[in-house]
This record gives C-alpha cells, sequence and structure tokens, in this order.
C-alpha cells in the first residue's frame, strides 16, 4: 500500500517536470519582459518601460498588425473554404474520397520548409509579387487541412434526416442547412478555426519564404534580430499577446462549461 | 432533392481548384527545379550533390540530431502519457489545451529563451553554482540543438501516444491481470503493442520537422552547425541557386513520403 501511495507521487512528479520544461522558457520570458537590464540572464530591477515604449514603436507595431490580420483573415478563410469542402467530400464515393484526402494531408505532412519552397518557387515563377497577399495564399492553404479535420468527422456523425424533414417542411436548401446542420457542427468549426488561428499566429517557416523584402510578421521580425539581440519590448509584446489568449480562452472555457452544466440539469 | 446534391457537390470546387494550385503545383514546381539545371536541361546533378561532403555532413548531422530528438520524444512521452491516462480519465480536452497554450508565446522567441537558460551565465548555470555543481556546457552544442528539437516537437509525441493509450479498453488490461500477468508484462505484451500506431505516428511527428528544421539549430548551434534545412534555406535565401536548393528538398522529401506510407499503413492495421 506505502509503496503505491509512493509510486504515485514519484507519477505527479514526473508529469509535473516535463510540464515545468514545456513551460520554463515562457516564464523565461515574461521575466524578461520585466527585467530592466537589457542582457539575457542578468536581472537588473523590475520595470515597467519596455511596456510603455513599446507603444511608439512603429516597427513592432505593423508587424503585429500583419500577424493578427494574417491569423484572422487566413483563419476565416479557411474556416469557410474548409466546411464547404466537408460538405462535398463526405458526399463522394470512397476512391474520389481518399484522393481528396490524401491532398489535404500534404501541407499538414509535408516539412515546413519543403512546403515554403515550394509557395516560393511558385509564386517566382507566376512573377507575383512577394508580400503580404503571398503569405496570406501560403497561409489559407496550410490551414484549411485542420479545419476539415475538425468538422469532418463531426459533419459526417449527423443525422441526415433532420435537414431532409426541414426541405420537406417548406425550408430552402440553404436554409435548411443554416438552420439544422450548422449550428451542430458550430463547435467543431470554432476549435478547427481555433487551431488554424494558433498555426497561423505560431508559423515562421513558412511565412519566411513567402514574405519578400518589405513585410514583416512577428516571426519573421524576431528572426531578423536574433543575430543582434532581440529587443526587450518584444517580450512585453508576447507576454501581452500570451496572457491575454490565455484569459480570453479560460473565459470561453469557463463559459461554455457553466452552458454545458445548465444543460445537464433540464 | 437533386438539387441539393447538386449544390453540396459545387461546394467543394473552389477547394479543389485551390487545393490543385496551392498545393498539387507548388509541389510539381519543386520536382521540376530540383531536376533541371539553370538553362532548364534536365539533370540528376542537383539530387546528386547530397553526396557533396558539405551537404552529407549536414545532412547526417541533421539525420543523427533528429534520431536521438525522437527517441528521447518518445522515452520522455510515453511514460508522461500512461500516467496521465491512469491518473486521469476524460483528461483529454484539457491535456491538448495545455500542450497548445506554449505556441500562443511566438515559437522562435520560446526556443531563443533557452539560450537565456542554458548559457555560460544564464539561469540554469547560476542555479548549478549557487548549489556548488559545475556549470553545464550546452549551449552551442549539438546538445542544445537536440534539446530545441525535443522541446519544440514533444507535443506532437505526447497527443498520438496519449490518444492511442486513451483508447485501449481497460478489461483487455485487467483481463492480462486476472490471468496472472506482472504488471511489467502486461505493459509489453499488452500495452505497448496496442499503442503502437500512436507510437509510429508521434515518430513520424517530431521526426520529420526534427531532420528538416534551420531554426532550432540557427538559434540553438550558434551558427557554427549546420544542419541540412539550414543548407536548404541558404541556397534559397542567399545563394538564390533554387535548382540546388530544390534538389537537396527532394531528398527531404523521400524521408517524408516513407514515414507518411509508414503511418498510413499502421493506421490502416488499426482500422482492420
Amino acid at each position: 500500500m506505502r509503496n503505491h501511495v509512493r509510486f504515485k507521487g514519484i507519477k505527479k512528479l514526473y508529469i509535473a517536470l516535463i510540464f515545468i520544461f514545456m513551460y520554463a522558457p515562457i516564464a523565461m520570458l515574461i521575466v524578461q519582459s520585466f527585467n530592466k537590464s537589457k542582457s539575457r540572464g542578468h536581472w537588473g530591477g523590475f520595470t515597467l518601460s519596455w511596456y510603455r515604449s513599446l507603444f511608439t514603436n512603429a516597427d513592432i507595431g505593423q508587424a503585429f498588425v500583419n500577424t493578427i490580420l494574417l491569423a484572422l483573415l487566413s483563419s476565416v478563410i479557411a474556416v469557410v473554404l474548409g466546411t464547404m469542402a466537408c460538405i462535398c467530400m463526405s458526399r463522394m464515393r470512397k476512391t474520389p474520397r481518399t484522393v481528396m484526402t490524401g491532398i489535404t494531408n500534404i501541407p499538414m505532412l509535408n516539412a515546413d520548409i519543403v512546403t515554403g519552397v515550394s509557395f516560393m518557387l511558385l509564386f517566382l515563377t507566376l512573377r507575383i509579387q512577394f508580400g503580404f497577399g503571398t503569405i496570406l495564399l501560403a497561409h489559407i492553404t496550410f490551414n484549411i487541412p485542420y479545419v476539415i479535420l475538425s468538422v469532418m468527422p463531426r459533419y459526417r456523425e449527423l443525422n441526415p434526416h433532420i435537414y431532409e424533414a426541414a426541405l420537406d417542411l417548406g425550408a430552402s436548401p440553404v436554409y435548411a442547412f443554416f438552420k439544422t446542420v450548422l449550428p451542430e457542427i458550430m463547435p467543431s468549426i470554432l476549435s478547427g478555426g481555433l487551431m488554424a488561428f494558433t498555426m497561423s499566429i505560431d508559423d515562421f517557416i513558412i511565412t519566411h519564404f513567402t514574405a519578400g523584402a518589405g513585410v514583416h510578421t512577428l516571426s519573421t521580425k524576431i528572426y531578423s534580430e536574433v543575430k543582434l539581440g532581440i529587443k526587450p519590448e518584444m517580450y512585453a509584446l508576447s507576454a501581452m499577446i500570451f496572457l491575454s489568449v490565455l484569459v480570453l480562452l479560460t473565459l470561453v472555457q469557463r463559459g461554455s462549461n457553466m452552458l454545458g452544466v445548465g444543460g445537464k440539469e433540464d | 432533392m437533386n438539387k441539393t446534391k447538386k449544390i453540396a457537390g459545387s461546394l467543394g470546387i473552389p477547394y479543389m481548384i485551390w487545393a490543385a494550385f496551392f498545393i498539387i503545383v507548388p509541389l510539381i514546381m519543386v520536382f521540376w527545379y530540383g531536376l533541371t539545371d539553370a538553362d532548364g536541361h534536365f539533370t540528376f546533378a542537383n539530387v546528386a550533390a547530397i553526396a557533396n561532403p558539405a551537404h552529407s555532413k549536414a545532412f547526417l548531422m541533421a539525420l543523427l540530431l533528429s534520431l536521438i530528438a525522437t527517441l528521447v520524444c518518445l522515452v520522455l512521452a510515453y511514460p508522461l502519457s500512461l500516467f496521465l491516462v491512469q491518473t486521469q480519465k476524460d483528461s483529454s480536452s484539457s491535456l491538448t489545451m495545455l500542450l497548445i497554450i506554449p505556441m500562443w508565446m511566438n515559437f522562435l522567441l520560446r526556443t531563443y529563451a533557452w539560450q537565456s537558460l542554458l548559457e555560460k551565465t544564464g539561469v540554469i548555470n547560476t542555479f548549478l553554482s549557487s548549489l556548488g555543481l559545475a556549470p553545464l556546457r550546452m549551449i552551442n552544442t549539438p546538445g542544445a540543438i537536440i534539446l530545441g528539437m525535443v522541446y519544440n516537437f514533444l507535443p506532437f509525441m505526447i497527443l498520438p501516444v496519449y490518444n492511442s493509450l486513451a483508447k485501449i479498453d481497460e478489461n483487455v488490461v485487467n483481463a492480462a491481470r486476472d490471468l496472472g500477468a506482472a504488471p511489467g508484462q502486461t505493459l509489453l505484451k499488452v500495452i505497448f503493442p496496442l499503442s503502437l500506431p500512436g507510437v509510429i505516428s508521434g515518430i513520424t511527428m517530431v521526426f520529420i520537422p526534427a531532420l528538416t528544421t534551420f531554426v532550432v539549430s540557427s538559434l540553438l548551434g550558434g551558427g557554427k552547425i549546420l544542419l541540412i534545412g539550414n543548407v536548404i534555406e541558404q541556397e534559397f535565401m542567399v545563394a538564390y541557386d533554387w535548382n540546388l536548393g530544390s534538389g537537396l528538398s527532394l531528398v527531404l522529401l523521400v524521408f517524408i513520403i516513407i514515414s507518411v506510407v509508414v503511418s498510413a499503413f499502421t493506421d490502416r492495421g488499426e482500422e482492420a
């Protein structure tokens, strides 16, 4: 019995150690953002000045706007295209569906560097000007699979009779879709969209090959600063993004949990 | 009814055009550039350039480091997933959350933060010396790159392994115990074989990004250690030799295709 208790303690310790490993760099960055000393790893006292100077730094501001705009646009467009594709693919026969699923998986299974250079070659060959547009096209492309992966299983579980009943009762196909199908698959659309948004925010490699000279996202900006030392304002901004997403998601989770509990009591 | 079917069928057309244009065509481009020279004549020279000592050294280094990193990820992730399944059932969504949350902090910054943690006068060494222990000389070594790979790609091992372990029917495990199997035997002969699809999918999901990375090596290797990813990146962004860069990418593509085929096979085995 005692052995058992001790083993349980070891298990908990092991789990804790892995998560400390995963979160240590994040804690480091957040601490760094309040560090008066510009040199890394040396504590020079507490300061908020990086947060203040962040708001007057036009370069970082522009990179931030680009990053958020890219993530929003690419995930929304991916959600629309991906959901439409799911509706079509779930009605396909087995062979074409397998082919389509296989093609859809390519951006996820392929190495980012190969995806990145393949886009670069496409845009070079077509002589498309590198910039915001090319990054957006690339992000939409690698985001769609995450949407399809999330929506497809949920869509295929749907009871088709409800939709048909709506049609029989005189609803137009579009109206019936928005009233019966969409609410059912909405949670999977949202989680697919969130995944796509996250992937877009966190991407560096594909953006690196599709950005060209003038346009920066936070990732490419950070990469260009690495050699000279990253500006502390960048830590401040990342800490703010990280914490605001964390708070937002916790609130959403709480909200949906409360709704879930309410639903069970009915 | 027929009208509905037609509408549903046509909804996929935008994505099919998209996929053809932005997934298939770009890949064809890589083959096209990789198998031609600057004048557009067919050649194998760009692919054969992998045998060039500088390239093969970078490639073998990438292969070695990514294999070690994959193994370390498996060794760390398997017990973790096992313990998580045993201690908390139905924690799959919160586990996914915990593993995705770090991604909202930029991946370059997270990797870069390891520089501050690992460097000579960094946090870890300050801590070690306060305990009177010898300092860790890890930054700018292959060891630091392996650590960066493990750090960045560990979630891709944990999630599939955890999911495959969580799916195992508890009755099967109980039956093994009832029939007299020791805990070690149950693990080796029952649990591990059943979790194999997750393990293989985890291996491919860690190995491919680790093999092809150029970011981890340039952030934690101090620019001294070149991996095949660094070579390809430089061919495209510095030397502008797209043919050579594409030829070397084709070598990577071979490994990617192998891993896709392997994981597809194990997936099918699971369904059957």
